[in-house]
């Protein structure tokens, strides 16, 4: 398939890319914009390791062809916070011990952020739900369900301030 | 105790802030000029001749670079244990999914289509693929007899003990299946090759020094010209210490043949079907017990499927044959083993080694013992559990201090045991959810067995920079357990200076020395040990030169190792492994000290059977263990709940669904493992028992708790369905079609 011209925000910046429509926004992420944050586990939409945010939204961006991603705003893992200004979600993972091996950390702190702006002081099952679609074999979730819940308690007192 | 600033502090992981940001760069994130990429054409057949291979049309050919057996310039095996293992298949295959041929080029969507259009005409002979038909010896497969190793350990007169007047017997016959380690992150290479430089090869892998001494047979180059860094890596489990160096030979190959860097990365489905898996087991028990529940005999015979090559197989059965005992003390034992060959791929190292297989089949079968004597799963272990000053089975005299009757009570009362055992009791008759709680208690040997740490002669180094700051060097890798936080918490601890001054050097071959393999629980206890002693090294050249006095800050520390380097060039610690007193083991004899060390566990599982849908819940968890000196609370939390995680994985959802060696559900759609709606709360418990010889304390941690879930919950599910189901995974068709069984056999008794 031939390259087709596409813009999308990333991260607050306005991007474009030349592609073929069926690119995978994952591929087109990592490859053309270099934004290797975001991982692949099995390509097939079941681990999200994958997982931005796309219109606020949350979703696999291995399922997602960049014909659809036209246009929209998508978060990746580097538009959350910086190695100098953790986000909270970024900062109760480090200090929970929410990341072990890491590499469905970027994709899980997506889901958190997203599960956040919907439930900011989720219950267990919201959690649990939430990150359903976030498989993890390093932690069996525990650090996880607890990194969620700090940071909620960090978002609210910060938005109290 | 008290006195430590670092140690046992839950200090942050030390790539951690590169992990929470996606900044940690893993193999697939790595790109080298003029790289280009390779894929690994498979054989389709379990075991036969290749006859032919075509390439066929469609595909631009003189494109690629092919690599078959005829290009490899040294020789044509991975090492490890044996040479059997072939790096690419030549004219004879002995798996599905076996590596024949190697293609690169510079397109990556291309590879796929390339490996399609490439045919292979095979001659097919018959080939086994279970523990069964390869015992059977009617096909032999793997030298005379299909017999990869066997083991026989033998305490007391067994034949004297079964006997005996006035005892009862109990047989029974467990199996377990394999598991896959479903690591997050694929397996991945990047190679690069030139004369002068000789090879460089980067990996997702456990164990750089096994990658780089199949590197050295492969190329035939001599040892500087081989260069094994391992970068950032996605979880591994056991599964990224063997498969990985067949990556990196493939991946090296393609690269010293096209001129090129090449990269290698499986997809999913490719790495669940070509790479290793937990071996498949079979354990039969025969037990003599008194009448009162005291064991008396123990005749065992524990087998495991091997797969087509030899690879790992005789150190996993090795640590099934001495973990078969379980806890629990033994005046006669027998455990005979074998490592059967079969046509599927390799099995190979997983967590926990051979002990969660051997383990399963021995807390179960006890949950059975007691039930033939009357007893209470509890008041059965209460009565043979190992003490201070008995001998497990290997004779090896319990030195330490432990108490697991005491461990096993507490883990009982964390869990409300005796008020859930009673109330589920009472109400279970009328309910079609089903309640049941089971224990299970158990141990495992930390650190290489019995010879293997003398063979290992790890070497550690600590050294500083010109900055002042300090580097641990070693091979062990960081892959998710906390390998680079505890050894910096060590070093730091040791040095009396801040953890942020330390790091880890990268773990390259060229840059550190050969600190042995980062498996078997052993980097906390035995390397830390070494990071400890080279330390301490450290500090005392400092001190002796006049550059430092005691006390010192972090910063004057700092500023003696500049002045030291700046005067005399480098500043550097190394240790090298000695065993501890006492460690004495006899191969020939499987007798001695098996383990420096063992760990301890007590869990509890709380579990529903739905019998509407056969479906089993875990309700809540309990996991209690002595693992020594807890370096880091946070981080030995994670290993236990993600090793509980994965064993109750291993019990009740993950199934590989063999056809003639091939996986057939090789996708994370339709092979299962936990997600975050699956568990229950995890509750962790740790005594603490600080071990003479290991690193402020510490024992192993890592594997432990792969071991005690699957019985555990398999002991509940007996609780609550009064079936005894005896392997594992036990998926809700099994219930159902023994519940089934059940009922129509008591609707024909109620006939008759």
């Amino acid at each position: 398939m031939s390259a087709r011209r596409f813009s999308l925000c990333v991260n607050g910046v306005e991007r474009f890319v030349d592609v073929p429509p069926m690119a995978r926004l994952l591929d087109v992420l990592r490859h053309e914009l270099g934004l290797t944050g975001t991982k692949e586990g099995c390509g097939e939409g079941e681990c999200g390791s994958c997982s931005v945010l796309m219109n606020g939204e949350l979703v696999n961006s291995c399922l997602v062809p960049i014909a659809q991603a036209g246009g929209a705003s998508i978060l990746t893992i580097e538009g959350v916070g910086e190695q100098a200004r953790l986000h909270p979600v970024q900062k109760a993972f480090l200090e929970c011990g929410g990341a072990q091996c890491g590499i469905c950390t970027p994709g899980m702190i997506l889901a958190t952020v997203h599960l956040l702006g919907k439930h900011p002081r989720p219950t267990q099952e919201e959690i649990h739900e939430g990150l359903n679609g976030n498989l993890c074999r390093c932690t069996g979730y525990m650090r996880i369900f607890e990194a969620v819940e700090k940071a909620a308690c960090a978002m609210e007192s910060g938005a109290m301030e | 105790m008290q006195k430590e600033r670092i140690v046992g502090k839950p200090v942050f992981r030390k790539e951690g802030i590169a992990k929470v940001c996606g900044a940690a760069r893993y193999i697939d994130d790595f790109s080298l000029p003029g790289m280009i990429f390779g894929a690994t054409v498979r054989s389709a057949i379990p075991r036969g001749r290749v006859l032919n291979i075509e390439f066929g049309p469609g595909i631009p050919w003189d494109e690629f670079t092919v690599v078959t057996a005829k290009d490899i310039p040294g020789k044509n095996y991975i090492a490890l244990i044996n040479q059997d293992w072939p790096c690419l298949a030549d004219g004879f295959v002995n798996h599905p999914q076996e590596a024949i041929l190697l293609l690169a080029h510079p397109d990556r969507q291309l590879l796929p289509l390339a490996v399609a259009a490439v045919r292979i005409e095979y001659e097919e002979l018959p080939s086994v693929h279970s523990i069964e038909e390869s015992e059977l010896q009617q096909t032999i497969v793997w030298g005379d007899d299909n017999i990869i190793k066997s083991y026989v350990m033998e305490k007391g007169d067994v034949d004297a003990a079964f006997a005996l007047p006035e005892i009862v017997i109990v047989k029974g016959e467990y199996s377990t299946g394999a598991q896959e380690h479903l690591y997050i992150e694929n397996n991945g290479a990047i190679a690069a090759y030139s004369e002068r430089d000789g090879v460089t090869l980067w990996g997702s892998l456990q164990c750089p020094f096994y990658a780089h001494k199949s590197l050295l047979g492969v190329t035939g180059l001599p040892e500087d010209k081989v260069r094994v860094i391992q970068v950032e890596t996605g979880g591994a489990f056991g599964g990224k210490e063997d498969y990985p160096s067949m990556i990196a030979a493939h991946a090296v190959l393609l690269a010293m043949k096209s001129g090129h860097p090449v990269k290698i990365i499986y997809d999913r489905m490719e790495d669940m079907a070509a790479t290793t898996k937990r071996h498949p087991s079979r354990a039969r028990h025969r037990t003599a017990v008194t009448k009162d529940g005291k064991l008396l005999a123990a005749d065992i015979e524990f087998c495991l499927d091997g797969g087509a090559y030899s690879t790992l197989s005789s150190t996993v059965l090795s640590r099934g044959t001495i973990h078969s005992g379980g806890p629990y003390y033994w005046p006669n034992i027998r455990v005979r083993s074998k490592a059967f060959a079969t046509n599927t791929p390799p099995h190979g190292a997983f967590r926990g080694f051979g002990a969660p297989q051997s383990l399963f089949a021995t807390e179960r079968h006890m949950d059975r013992v007691a039930k033939a004597v009357g007893l209470t799963p509890e008041e059965f272990r209460r009565r043979n559990l190992l003490r201070t000053g008995e001998t497990t089975c290997t004779g090896q005299v319990i030195r330490q201090q432990i108490d697991l009757e005491g461990w096993m009570e507490s883990a009982l009362d964390h869990a409300g045991y005796y008020e859930k055992r009673a109330r589920f009791d009472r109400e279970n008759t009328d309910s079609l959810r089903k309640k049941g709680i089971g224990l299970a208690v158990f141990l495992h040997g930390a650190g290489f067995t019995g010879s293997g740490e003398r063979y290992l002669n790890s070497l550690v180094g600590v050294d500083a920079t010109a900055e002042g700051r300090v580097r641990v060097l070693v091979s062990s890798t960081e892959f998710g357990q906390g390998t680079n936080t505890i050894l910096c918490q060590v070093a730091a601890e040791t040095l009396g200076i801040d953890y942020e001054v330390v790091e880890m050097a990268p773990a390259d071959t060229s840059v550190v020395p050969n600190s042995g393999p980062t498996v078997a629980s052993r980097t906390t206890m035995v390397v830390g040990g070494l990071v400890h002693s080279a330390a301490l090294g450290l500090k005392q050249t400092l001190i002796a030169s006049g550059l430092l006095s005691e006390p010192y800050t972090s910063d004057a520390f700092q500023n003696a190792a500049k002045s030291y380097i700046a005067k005399h060039g480098a500043l550097c610690s190394m240790s090298r492994y000695q065993a501890p007193p006492n460690v004495y083991w006899d191969d020939q004899k499987y007798s001695g000290e098996a383990y420096a060390a063992y760990s301890w566990a007590a869990y509890v599982a709380e579990v529903t059977v739905d019998l509407t849908a056969y479906f089993v819940t875990v309700d809540d968890f309990v996991a209690l263990q002595e693992v020594g000196r807890v370096l880091n609370p946070v981080l030995a939390r994670g290993q236990i709940e993600g090793g509980v995680a994965q064993g109750i994985g291993y019990a009740l959802y993950e199934k590989v669904v063999w056809d003639r060696g091939l996986m057939m559900n090789n996708q994370m759609t339709n092979y299962i493992m936990p997600t975050s709606q699956d568990l229950p709360p995890i509750r962790v418990f740790f005594e603490e028992i600080p071990f003479e010889y290991g690193a402020y304390g510490a024992k192993g941690i890592g594997e432990l708790p792969m071991d005690g879930p699957a019985p555990a919950i398999l002991n509940a599910i007996a609780h609550a369905t009064g079936e005894d189901f005896n392997a594992i995974p036990l998926l809700p068709e099994d219930i159902a079609e023994r519940l089934a069984a059940r009922t129509s056999i008591a609707k024909e008794m109620a006939a008759v």
